[in-house]
C-alpha cells in the first residue's frame, strides 16, 4: 500500500474548456521549433545552418556552458529559420517537417544491460538529456552529477490540465523501459506521485518505482510539492525530475533505437470550440492545430502550457519544450466601469468579497485582465493558503527583492520553482509578479553560488 | 459609460509624460482607475488573476464599518436627548447625529485624500487605496465634539508622519487612524477625554439633573460604578463614547463581514479577545479593588475594545505578517489593553495604546516566528542527513 499525503492548502480554479477524452482529427505537422528560451540558464550555440537537412535526433544546438547537453531536432526536415530577438538572442530554430519523421539510428539496447555512463551517453547524444531537470532551480540536470532520487509527478492538477491516465494509455512498455533506464542514473529511488483515484491506474502496473498518493487541490500535482513532502531539498541536495511523456521518449529510444518525439497534448480553454486531445510532435507549430478550432469571437491569448505557468506564444507560435497543453483564453484588454464595485458574477475569486463562493460548481471563462492595478503588499496570509509547503512565501519573495542570499537560502529557495508559487501570484490582491521575482532570485543564486 | 470612456481616452495623453498636465498624472490615474478597472493584462507569470484587488478589499472594510457608523449617528442623537431631556424618534436621532458626523467625515477624507494625492504625485506613483479605510476609521474613533480643525490637523499629522514618510500604503509601521487619535489625545487632552466630550453640546449647555456623560470606563476609573450602564446596554451601545465604537453589536456585524470575506484576520480578533479575557481573569483572581473584580467579559463591550480588535488590530500592514505571529500579536493587544485600563489611572481606555505599542512590536514578533521557522527547516535538513 502506497503512502498517502493529504494536502489541504491550494486552489482548484474552475475554468471552462476541459478537454473531452477523445482525440481530435490528426493535424498535419508542417513546422516544428526548438526554443532555447524554454530552458532557464541555457546559452545556445547553433550547430545547423538555414537550409540544412536534419533527421529526428540530429543535434541542432548545444549549451555553451555544458557542451555535452545537446538539443536535437524533433523530426526530420529542413532548417527553415533561426529567429533571433534583442541582442541576437536565439528565440526559435524552426524546422520544416518533411512528414517522414526519419530518425538518426541510435542503437537499441536493454537499459538493464547498460552501465550508468552508457545510458547517460545515449541520452545526451539523442537530445533526450534536457528533459531531465534538477532541483534546486528547475534547470537542466548536470550530466556529471548523480541525484539522490528522481521524481515524476503522475498527474497534473493545474487548471484544465490533461489527464495523464488518458495520454499514457497503452504505453506501459515504453514507460517501463524508460524507468529502467532512469533507475540506473540514481543510487536512490524513482518516486512517482499519483492521485488516490489512480491507485489502480497506469502506474500500478509499473515496476521499479515508489508510489506516493497525493490528495487535495492544485498544486498537489506539482512535482516540487511532492518532493517537499517525500524528500525535501535542502542545501547541497540534488534531485532530478522528469515528466511521464518524456520517460516514454526515453523508453522508445532504448526499445527501437529511434527518436520518436510524438506526444499527446490537450487543446483546452474557453475559446476552443470543442476541447480535445491531439497527437502531435514535440515543438509543433500551433497554426495548424488552431485552424478553425478556436471560436475567434474575441481577441485570443494562445498559451503553450496552462494558465498559471504557460507562455503566451500567439497563434503563430510553437508548443513549448515541456508543455503538454495548449490553453486559449480571451485577452482581457478592456476597461470595466467601476470594476471594484461590480458584483462580477462571471469572475472567480478565492475571496468571499465576490460571489463565486455561492456557486461551488460553476466554471468560469477567465481572461487575462489583471482585475486591478499593481500595489505594494497590504494583505497578509493569502499566499500561505494556496501553498502546501512549510515555507513562508511572502518572506521568501521579500528576501529575493532585497537580494538577501542568506535569507533566500534559509527560507527555502532550493525547494521552489515558478510553478509552485504560481497560485500565490494568482490570488495576490496586490498583483505582485511572484514568478518573475522568483526566477530572478534563482538566477541570482546560480550566479553567486553556482548551479 | 462609453462616452465617459471615450472622454477619458481623449484626455489621457494630456496627463502622460510630456503632456500639458503631466504633473497631475497620478490624480488623473486615480480618477480613471476609480471609474474603470484598467485594461492591464498579464505580462509575466500567471495569465489569469483573481477578481480581487486592493480597491475591492478596502471598500469591503468600509462597508463593514457602515453598521457602526449608522448606530453611531443614532447614538449621538440619543445621548444628546438623554442629556438635555429631549424626546426624539429613531429617525430624528439618526438625522441629528448624522448631521454632526458628516462634516468630520468630509474633513477626514478631504484632508487625507488630498495629502495622498499630493504624495503620490511627488513620488510619481499611483494613488493607493489605503486611505479609503483610514478616512472612515478616524471619524468613528473621535468624540463628537471634536473641532474640525483638530480633525484636519490630526489627519495631516498621521498621514504624513505615520504613512507617507515611510513610503505610503503598505509601508507604514503604525496604524494611521490610531496615530491620528493618539496625536489628538496627547496634544489636546481636554478635547479627547473627560466626561463632557462624548455628548454633543454637553460642554456648553447644562444637562438635566444627574446626567454626567461619563463613559463606563471613566466611571470604573473613578470608582463611581453605582451609575454604570448594564452589560446589555453596553453591548448594544446605548452609552457615551467615541462616535462609532460604543455598540459591540454593530462592530460584530462588521467582524462577521470581515471574517466571512476573508479580509479581516479572525485569528487576530479571536486572540485579542482571549488576551483580554485571560488578563481579566487573572485580575479577578488577584482582585484588591472593584475594577480588578470586574467580570472579564465586561472589558469586551466597554470603550473601544471591540472596535479596536475588529477594525484596528486587524490592519494587515501594521499587524504581524506571519500566521503564528498573529496569535501572539492579538493576545498581547487584548492583554495590554486590559492592563492599561485596570492599572493606569491616567488612561481610562487602553485599547489605542495597546494596539499602537503592538504595531511597533509586530516586526519583532515576526522576526522570532521567522527565526524559529528557519531553525525548524535547518533541523529538518540535519535529521535527514543523519537519520
Amino acid at each position: 500500500m502506497s503512502k498517502v499525503v493529504h494536502l489541504k492548502r491550494g486552489l482548484d480554479i474552475r475554468l471552462k474548456g476541459d478537454a473531452e477524452k477523445v482525440f481530435g482529427s490528426s493535424v498535419k505537422i508542417d513546422q516544428v521549433a526548438l526554443k532555447p528560451t524554454d530552458f532557464p540558464g541555457f546559452s545556445p550555440k547553433i550547430l545547423v545552418k538555414v537550409g540544412q537537412k536534419v533527421k529526428a535526433g540530429e543535434s541542432v544546438c548545444l549549451d555553451k556552458y555544458n557542451p555535452e547537453i545537446l538539443i536535437t531536432s524533433p523530426t526530420s526536415g529542413e532548417v527553415l529559420a533561426i529567429n533571433r530577438g534583442e541582442r541576437r538572442k536565439v528565440l526559435e530554430i524552426v524546422i520544416k517537417a518533411d512528414g517522414k519523421n526519419t530518425s538518426v539510428d541510435f542503437s537499441k539496447a536493454n537499459p538493464e544491460n547498460l552501465s550508468r555512463d552508457e545510458i547517460k551517453d545515449q541520452l545526451k547524444i539523442s537530445g533526450l538529456w534536457p528533459f531531465l531537470k534538477q532541483r534546486p532551480y528547475g534547470t537542466v540536470a548536470k550530466p556529471e552529477s548523480t541525484p539522490l532520487s528522481i521524481f515524476i509527478s503522475g498527474f497534473d492538477s493545474s487548471p484544465l490540465a490533461p489527464d495523464y491516465e488518458f495520454i499514457l494509455k497503452g504505453q506501459t512498455s515504453a514507460f517501463q523501459t524508460g524507468i529502467n533506464a532512469l533507475a540506473k542514473l540514481t543510487d536512490g529511488k524513482i518516486h512517482v506521485g499519483i492521485r488516490p483515484d489512480q491507485a489502480n491506474g497506469f502506474f500500478s502496473g509499473i515496476k521499479n518505482i515508489v508510489i506516493t498518493q497525493f490528495s487535495g487541490p492544485h498544486p498537489a500535482g506539482n512535482v516540487g510539492i511532492q518532493i517537499h513532502h517525500v524528500s525535501p531539498v535542502s542545501k547541497g541536495d540534488l534531485i532530478w525530475t522528469i515528466n511521464p511523456q518524456e520517460v516514454i521518449y526515453i523508453g522508445r529510444l532504448f526499445e527501437t533505437g529511434n527518436i520518436d518525439f510524438t506526444k499527446i497534448i490537450a487543446l483546452t480553454g474557453s475559446e476552443v470550440n470543442s476541447p480535445k486531445y491531439y497527437q502531435v510532435i514535440h515543438g509543433t507549430s500551433l497554426a495548424g492545430l488552431l485552424n478553425k478550432t478556436t471560436k475567434q469571437e474575441a481577441k485570443e491569448r494562445i498559451i503553450s502550457g496552462n494558465v498559471l505557468k504557460g507562455e503566451n506564444v500567439g497563434a503563430d507560435g510553437f508548443l513549448g519544450f515541456f508543455d503538454q497543453q495548449i490553453t486559449v483564453i480571451p485577452e482581457g484588454d478592456y476597461y470595466e466601469f467601476l470594476g471594484w464595485a461590480m458584483p462580477r458574477l462571471d469572475k472567480f475569486s478565492i475571496s468571499h468579497s465576490y460571489f463565486s463562493w455561492l456557486f461551488p460548481k460553476k466554471k468560469y471563462k477567465a481572461d487575462s485582465n489583471l482585475n486591478g492595478e499593481e500595489r505594494a503588499y497590504v494583505m497578509t496570509g493569502q499566499y500561505e493558503k494556496v501553498l502546501p509547503m512549510d515555507i513562508l512565501p511572502v518572506f521568501l519573495i521579500k528576501a529575493i527583492i532585497a537580494n538577501d542570499i542568506d535569507k533566500m537560502e534559509q527560507l527555502g529557495i532550493y525547494e521552489v520553482i515558478e510553478e509552485d508559487l504560481a497560485l500565490c501570484e494568482y490570488v495576490c490582491t496586490s498583483k505582485t509578479e511572484v514568478q518573475r521575482i522568483l526566477r530572478e532570485g534563482i538566477n541570482l543564486m546560480i550566479k553567486e553560488l553556482g548551479n | 459609460m462609453k462616452s465617459l470612456r471615450k472622454y477619458l481616452d481623449k484626455k489621457k495623453p494630456l496627463f502622460q509624460t510630456g503632456g500639458k498636465f503631466a504633473k497631475l498624472g497620478s490624480t488623473f490615474g486615480a480618477i480613471e482607475t476609480f471609474l474603470f478597472t484598467p485594461n492591464h493584462t498579464s505580462k509575466s507569470g500567471v495569465h489569469i488573476h483573481d477578481a480581487i484587488d486592493l480597491k475591492r478589499t478596502m471598500i469591503v472594510v468600509v462597508l463593514a464599518m457602515v453598521p457602526a457608523l449608522l448606530f453611531g449617528s443614532w447614538n449621538i442623537g440619543y445621548q444628546n436627548g438623554l442629556a438635555f431631556g429631549v424626546e426624539r424618534g429613531l429617525i430624528e436621532n439618526f438625522i441629528f447625529g448624522f448631521i454632526k458626523i458628516l462634516p468630520i467625515i468630509i474633513v477626514s477624507y478631504g484632508v487625507g485624500l488630498g495629502i495622498e494625492f499630493i504624495a503620490a504625485q511627488i513620488r510619481g506613483h499611483e494613488v493607493n487605496e489605503g486611505y479609503l479605510v483610514t478616512g472612515m476609521l478616524i471619524p468613528l474613533i473621535l468624540p463628537v465634539n471634536i473641532p474640525l480643525w483638530m480633525v484636519a490637523l490630526a489627519v495631516a499629522f498621521a498621514v504624513i508622519f505615520g504613512k507617507e514618510i515611510f513610503g505610503g500604503t503598505g509601508y507604514n509601521i503604525m496604524n494611521v487612524a490610531l496615530l491620528a487619535r493618539a496625536f489628538l489625545f496627547f496634544a489636546y487632552p481636554s478635547q479627547m477625554s473627560g466626561d463632557a466630550v462624548w455628548i454633543y453640546e454637553l460642554p456648553s449647555k447644562v444637562p438635566v439633573d444627574g446626567f454626567s456623560g461619563a463613559t463606563p470606563l471613566a466611571q470604573l476609573a473613578q470608582g463611581t460604578t453605582s451609575k454604570m450602564a448594564s452589560f446589555s446596554d453596553m453591548f448594544m451601545g446605548f452609552i457615551p463614547g467615541s462616535i462609532g465604537e460604543t455598540s459591540t453589536l454593530t462592530v460584530l456585524i462588521g467582524a462577521a463581514i470581515l471574517i466571512f470575506t476573508g479580509i479581516g484576520s479572525w485569528k487576530i480578533m479571536l486572540s485579542t479577545v482571549l488576551g483580554a479575557l485571560a488578563i481579566g481573569l487573572l485580575c479577578n483572581i488577584l482582585a484588591v479593588n472593584e475594577y480588578m473584580a470586574l467580570p472579564p467579559y465586561y472589558h469586551l463591550v466597554m470603550g473601544g475594545f471591540a472596535f479596536g480588535a475588529v477594525f484596528m488590530a486587524t490592519d494587515p500592514v501594521t499587524a504581524s505578517h506571519t500566521e503564528k505571529g498573529k496569535w501572539i500579536y492579538g493576545f498581547m493587544i487584548g492583554a495590554l489593553a486590559v492592563l492599561i485600563r485596570v492599572f493606569n489611572p491616567a488612561y481610562p481606555e487602553g485599547m489605542m495604546l495597546a494596539i499602537l505599542l503592538m504595531n511597533i512590536w509586530s516586526p519583532l514578533i515576526d522576526y522570532f516566528v521567522i527565526e524559529s521557522h528557519i531553525k525548524r527547516r535547518l533541523k529538518r535538513a540535519k535529521t535527514k542527513a543523519n537519520p
